[in-house]
């Protein structure tokens, strides 16, 4: 093997993981399997998008690491998952939040009934109370100045993106290594989807808090996140940095609608007929 | 046609008469509060409809009035009856709520029906099932307001109730765990995605009902004097609920307040006016009033005076 593709190997295989998944298989109510072995890593301090289409098993994947899967009825039958270094499966959502990985859910899962503040007061529940929260508190406002804004409104009442932010500050208050954040563009006007995204960089570079996020918006995600992941019916069937899979054929065809020929009309594309198989 | 004003020898458009009518309602009224309130606290957290609310209602002042007896005093009593009801909330968490988690809501409720029973007979096993007079020292006297006759002890019943509701709304809006538990009843899975362990939730709400359970025991049993019958205050408070609204703290309390005014006021002046040209009319509304509220609320707003609206995206 020649040195550059060596070099290549070190580059591409992370080096001090936060998070590592190892062929996990999930099953739902004990027949659906979901995930057939899927293989990830997370390095500390990036950002790593999960992508692929309705039912690839993005949810489910990030939900298997933050064992919130157990609610579901779904359960990890195989592969380990490990966060710094250790076996993490069979612990519950409460002890995951205390090591530092917090999920923030699709749907953003507002309090409903609770103000923007308590929203987010809330979100610190692990850390006891104290000042520190307080300080928190103000430093969530600086990253969200629209949630200070709306503190004492009913989460319900707000709008879509207010909502993203508040799930997004939320799991911020308690401190996280690591924010599993799925589908942070649901439902979101592209303006606002690309300001999330801006905040969401913000955080990882001043913060350090590591991003393991679930995206349909192949374009966006891919943007802003250091590699990526591409999930096909509960299997990873490639993955790469981030600008070489911008950049890559399949993708482009497959998840940005674009190919050779430029720009294809909808009516023409050739629904889901793949040119090969990755597996 | 004999109305009760009349039976009574007094002028039923008196307004002292009125006075001291409706402040006997208001009073029975935060009784019925009282018992609704831990219905209102377990619906919150968990979507369960308690069904043994009642039953902890008697379970709580039987525990006490048996403390009582061996001659523990007062304050003792109270803590070790509050004990029992926490001992009592940490093995319905374990053996009855923790399987039950993700079943249908009916699944849960069937469940509390069969802690009722439970509870029903486990009590009667422990202290018997006679009738037990308690009398903790609440002042049995009447007073004057104008002259408007008004029992001490349901005064004192108020303020109870008074201090119960505003300790209880300070702790769900001003402290952590309080926070927390709003959260829970918001979005189980959206809590435990931020890391609150739905299992301590549950303890500490089954807790705080037991505390309300044991004080409105306590305040019945001196009323009445702890027996079986008090479990049917339990169908008493459901029209209270549907009222308020099953979620709301406020809404018992108002829910309870209409219903007891409600009942009394209607006896002597409904009555009065159906006989008017009805005259077989025999009244006995006070037994039905509630009901045939509740049924109206059910038809024009289900989901009560203050119940949280169900916010649903279509």
């Amino acid at each position: 093997m020649s040195a550059v593709a060596l070099d290549q190997i070190a580059e591409t295989a992370p080096k001090d993981a936060l998070l590592r998944v190892n062929n996990v298989e999930v099953i739902y109510d004990h027949v659906i399997l979901v995930l057939k072995g899927v293989s990830l890593s997370v390095p500390e301090g990036g950002i790593v998008a999960l992508l692929g289409a309705n039912g690839a098993g993005k949810s489910t994947t990030l939900k298997s690491i933050s064992n919130l899967l157990r609610a579901e009825r779904g359960e990890v039958t195989k592969g380990s998952i490990e966060l710094l270094g250790e076996k993490v499966h069979h612990l519950t959502a409460n002890d995951l939040v205390k090591r530092g990985c917090v999920q923030v859910m699709e749907g953003r899962h507002c309090f409903e009934h609770l103000t923007i503040e308590e929203n987010l007061l809330t979100g610190a529940y692990t850390r006891g109370g104290g000042s520190e929260v307080k300080a928190d508190l103000e430093k969530i406002y600086e990253y969200f100045p629209r949630l200070k804004e709306r503190r004492k409104s009913q989460a319900g009442y707000t709008s879509g993106g207010e909502q993203q932010m508040c799930a997004i500050g939320r799991a911020m208050m308690a401190k996280p290594k690591l924010i599993l954040l799925d589908e942070p563009s649901m439902g979101l006007a592209p303006q606002l989807v690309e300001q999330i995204f801006q905040i969401v960089k913000q955080l990882n570079e001043n913060e350090g808090v590591t991003f393991l996020l679930a995206e349909q918006n192949t374009n966006v995600a891919l943007r802003y996140a250091d590699y990526g992941y591409i999930l096909e019916s509960g299997r990873v069937v490639m993955d790469g940095e981030a600008d070489a899979l911008l950049s890559n054929e399949d993708v482009k065809e497959f998840y940005l609608g674009l190919s050779k020929e430029g720009r294809k009309n909808f009516r023409e594309v050739k629904h889901y007929k793949r040119r090969k198989r990755w597996l | 046609m004999e109305t009760i004003a009349t039976l009574l020898g007094v002028d039923p458009f008196d307004l002292w008469f009125f006075v001291e009518v409706l402040v006997g309602g208001l009073m029975a009224g935060v009784m019925y509060s009282l018992v609704a309130l831990g219905f209102v606290l377990i619906f919150k957290a968990s979507s369960v409809f308690n069904f043994a609310q009642g039953v902890m209602v008697l379970f709580a002042a039987l525990n006490f009035v048996g403390f009582l007896d061996m001659g523990i005093p007062v304050w003792l009593c109270f803590i070790l009856a509050m004990g029992v009801m926490v001992l009592l909330s940490f093995v319905i968490e374990r053996v009855v709520l923790r399987p039950l988690v993700n079943q249908p809501h009916i699944s849960l409720f069937m469940a509390t029906i069969g802690i009722a029973i439970f509870l029903e007979g486990f009590g009667e096993m422990l202290w018997g099932s006679s009738i037990k007079p308690l009398d903790v020292g609440i002042p049995d006297d009447v007073f004057f307001l104008g002259e408007a006759m008004i029992q001490q002890n349901d005064m004192f019943a108020a303020v109870v109730a008074s201090v119960l509701v505003i300790a209880l709304a300070l702790f769900f809006h001003y402290t952590r765990i309080g926070r927390a538990l709003r959260a829970v009843a918001d979005d189980h899975q959206a809590a435990l995605s931020i890391g609150i362990p739905l299992n301590h939730i549950w303890i500490i709400v089954w807790s705080v009902a037991g505390f309300v359970a044991l004080v409105a025991g306590i305040m019945w049993g001196s009323k009445l004097g702890v027996q079986f019958s008090l479990t049917v205050l339990a169908l008493k408070a459901l029209p209270v609920l549907i009222l308020g609204g099953f979620t709301s703290i406020p809404g018992a309390i108002v829910g309870g307040l209409i219903i007891g005014a409600g009942e009394k006021l209607s006896e002597i002046y409904l009555v009065d006016a159906i006989q008017s040209f009805y005259p077989s009319f025999s009244g006995a509304i006070e037994e039905w009033f509630a009901y045939i509220l509740a049924l109206a609320f059910l038809v024009f707003r289900p989901q009560g005076l203050f119940g949280e609206k169900i916010i649903e995206r279509v």
